[in-house]
């Protein structure tokens, strides 16, 4: 009797021991010793001896920290993300910094972790960015959960955090006053994708299946009312959680609900495996969407289960913006154009850049702007600077919202359309589908069927 | 009327998902069975499996299936490492020492795994057709997992209760002592159990890998799965794991038809928790002391 009872308290004790360990939020189950692994790729650039040619010139180095997802569930999109800033930066201490008009030369320097996709770890590591490595500036984590973690930290010390890949609206809700983002809001991800429904297909079947995590609800909380207002039937809605491997059930879901498209995904390990099965199960749908994944270089890794496979991007080389656009908007244009960022990128890592890559890079170009605008690297003046910026850039309008309620919300910035399709010469290519003027190649709609 | 279709286009694929958790669970359940030592590195193992038939599949061109064979025997030779290097000394120590042992291999496996093969979604692109039942597609991969499984099974109930190493396996798991006493090799037996847990482990891993994306990480899971089929079907006994994992497997195909799917994790555990305290043996009857 003895021995059972104590075999069941091992049993408990062991479970909580596993459970706590293997929580879906920390993948890397390390209660044990949370050694801080600093990030290989990144370096912090050495102050190097001014240019020999003025003796007058300053030079300061800024520090930026950040961290990233080296590893867990965010690993692919945030290496994207990185890699892209990584390009802003190395070329801004190329061209030897950035020049203010007292003479001083600005160079940057970046101070990073691996989060491991966890938002306890992001919430360490942050506050040692700010507290023990005095970062003058902070750029989120990539994925709208671990910015939300990050955003806590970066307004509790007012530090100035731009955020990327970090689209969920209620994170800028909350009164802050020092995050600024890139990203088009979730709310609005899925609403130019529900106008070109509008006009393919408006009698579709929507079946609206989404990951169950910050970024993919908003999307789904600005979608809904839009469907809804929009005349659509939704014939399913449902969540799954992060981890699922096992599209199975769902995907029965989805064909016995009788839905002919069907919106949602998450990120990408999700967003790919759901791709993955619903064309090895010969779901049969008129048009999939889904978030981020599609969007990714990796995502043609699927085959033939990635043709048709549509997602709401935040840019796309094949629509890069450009100076005449901002001439027509009476906007400012600043940066370099799309062809000369995806030369740079290609030419840094044989890629095309993706707009993770892309958003990456825009957060380190405008602060850039920000720092010469307010000609100064004082935070006060940078944020002054950050608020009233309205500038066009290849990876579209950039204008934060400054009212106190939804301080540092995206405003500037709009979204297309892309799907992979076959081109001619039988590859798989991502076009523009939408909207018509920025469009390469028309939607392919219905999604032929696998043979 | 929707659900009874949603239920019915959900059942095969479900039983064929369970017979592959009951052989993950057989690798976990027969070595807490024979020596009492919950081997906490099972999910990593079943990675390490996963990896095996990538590497195999993408290097070698070697077919999914007849990868199962050098898996099988580099999960034999690995348990038996294992048992050598971790759990040898700590055998007969209280429950936390071999728990602390295997917890960290898990955590070496981890390392290195990670380390090697970064944490982004890996998949092993082997199609073994697919035909339609109804209203649901069942997959030639699933398929093909479930029976083998189903012969791994077998193979497994024959070598325990048909030869004779099997009989002192199960010796060595009723009495220690008494088999020691009997001239039996207990070491060796204890080696080649875990051994055998640990082969059954990266089996299971790489027919997991036919079907589901995976990364080192992917193991954690199944050996979650792998915990709750041992309480449902007792320990040390892979009939009972089959089984187990077949009720699993329903309830992963059956729950989704009726609400949400994230409400399965809950009713998983929540029954795991039912059975501790209603029948701690497992529903198959308990291994003797």
């Amino acid at each position: 009797m003895k021995r059972s009872l104590s075999s069941i308290l091992t049993l408990l004790v062991m479970l909580g021991v596993i459970l706590s360990a293997c929580a879906p939020s920390a993948p890397t189950q390390a209660p044990v010793a949370p050694a801080l692994t600093e990030a290989p790729v990144e370096e912090p650039v050495e102050e190097q001896p001014a240019a020999t040619e003025a003796p007058a010139m300053t030079e300061e180095t800024i520090t930026i920290g950040f961290t990233s997802s080296l590893t867990g569930a965010q690993e692919v999109s945030s290496k994207r993300q990185v890699t892209g800033f990584n390009l802003w930066m190395d070329q801004v201490n190329e061209a030897g910094g950035i020049k203010l008009s007292d003479g001083t030369v600005v160079k940057i320097a970046a101070q990073t972790y691996d989060d491991e996709s966890a938002k306890e770890r992001v919430q360490e590591l942050y506050t040692r960015l700010i507290t023990e490595d005095n970062a003058d500036f902070l750029i989120s984590p990539y994925s709208s959960g671990l910015a939300a973690a990050a955003s806590i930290i970066a307004e509790q010390n007012g530090k100035i955090m731009i955020t990327a890949g970090a689209a969920e609206d209620d994170a800028y809700k909350t009164g802050n006053t020092s995050l600024f983002q890139l990203y088009t809001p979730g709310s609005q991800y899925l609403l130019s994708t529900v106008d070109m429904l509008k006009r393919l297909d408006p009698e579709a079947k929507i079946a609206v299946v989404h990951e169950n995590d910050k970024f993919s609800t908003s999307v789904v909380e600005g979608l809904k009312p839009y469907l809804e207002s929009e005349g659509f039937e939704v014939v399913l809605e449902e969540g799954y959680a992060s981890e699922t491997t096992d599209f199975g059930p769902i995907i029965n879901k989805i064909v016995e609900s009788g839905a002919t498209v069907l919106l949602g995904g998450g990120h990408y390990p999700d967003g790919s495996t759901f791709a993955r099965q619903l064309y090895e199960r010969k779901a049969g749908l008129k048009f999939v969407s889904l978030l981020v994944a599609p969007a990714d270089s990796k995502f043609p890794e699927l085959g033939d289960a990635a043709i048709g496979i549509s997602t709401s991007s935040q840019w796309e080389l094949a629509a890069t913006h450009t100076q005449e656009e901002a001439d027509a908007l009476g906007k400012p244009w600043y940066g370099p154009t799309g062809e000369e960022f995806a030369a740079a990128y290609e030419a840094a890592t044989g890629e095309k850049p993706t707009y993770h890559v892309a958003g990456g890079y825009m957060t380190g170009l405008v602060l850039q702007k920000a720092i010469e605008d307010a000609d100064s690297v004082d935070p006060e003046k940078v944020k002054a600077a950050l608020e009233a910026m309205d500038i066009f850039t290849f990876y579209g309008g950039i204008k934060f919202d400054t009212s106190p309620e939804t301080h540092g919300l995206q405003i500037g910035h709009l979204m297309v359309v892309a799907q992979w399709q076959k081109d001619d010469a039988g590859e798989l290519v991502r076009k523009v589908i939408w909207p018509a003027d920025v469009a390469n190649a028309d939607p392919l709609y219905p999604v032929p069927a696998p043979e | 009327m929707q659900q009874i279709g949603l239920l019915l286009a959900s059942l095969p694929d479900g039983i064929l998902l369970g017979f592959v958790y009951g052989l993950a669970a057989m690798g976990l359940t027969l070595i807490w069975g024979v020596m009492n030592v919950i081997n906490l590195s099972h999910g990593p193992i079943i990675a390490l499996g996963m990896f095996g038939t990538f590497y195999l599949f993408t290097r070698l061109g070697l077919n999914p299936y007849a990868g199962l064979i050098p898996v099988a025997i580099v999960g034999l030779l690995l348990g038996i490492l294992i048992y050598a290097v971790a759990v040898h000394r700590v055998i007969n120590a209280p429950h936390l020492s071999s728990l602390l042992a295997t917890f960290s291999v898990n955590m070496i496996i981890i390392g290195l795994g990670t380390a090697a093969f970064t944490t982004s979604p890996y998949n092993v692109d082997f199609a073994a057709g697919s035909f339609k039942l109804g209203s649901t597609t069942l997959l030639g991969t699933r398929l093909i997992a479930a029976l083998v499984a189903m012969l791994f099974t077998g193979g497994l109930y024959l070598f325990l209760f048909r030869t004779r190493p099997g009989k002192y396996i199960r010796a060595v798991t009723n009495n220690r002592s008494a088999a020691e006493l009997m001239g039996i090799p207990s070491t060796r037996i204890l080696a080649l159990s875990f051994g055998l847990g640990t082969m059954l482990a990266a089996v299971s891993g790489a027919l997991i890998a036919t079907f589901f994306p995976f990364s080192i990480l992917a193991g954690g899971s199944y050996e979650l799965k792998s915990f709750v089929i041992g309480v449902l079907g007792g320990l040390g006994n892979p009939v009972g794991a089959l089984f187990g994992g077949l009720v699993l497997g329903l309830l992963e195909g059956i729950i989704p038809a009726f609400m949400e799917s994230s409400w399965v994790p809950v009713i998983e555990f929540g029954l795991f928790v039912i059975i501790l305290l209603v029948r701690p043996s497992g529903l198959f009857g308990a291994k003797q002391q």
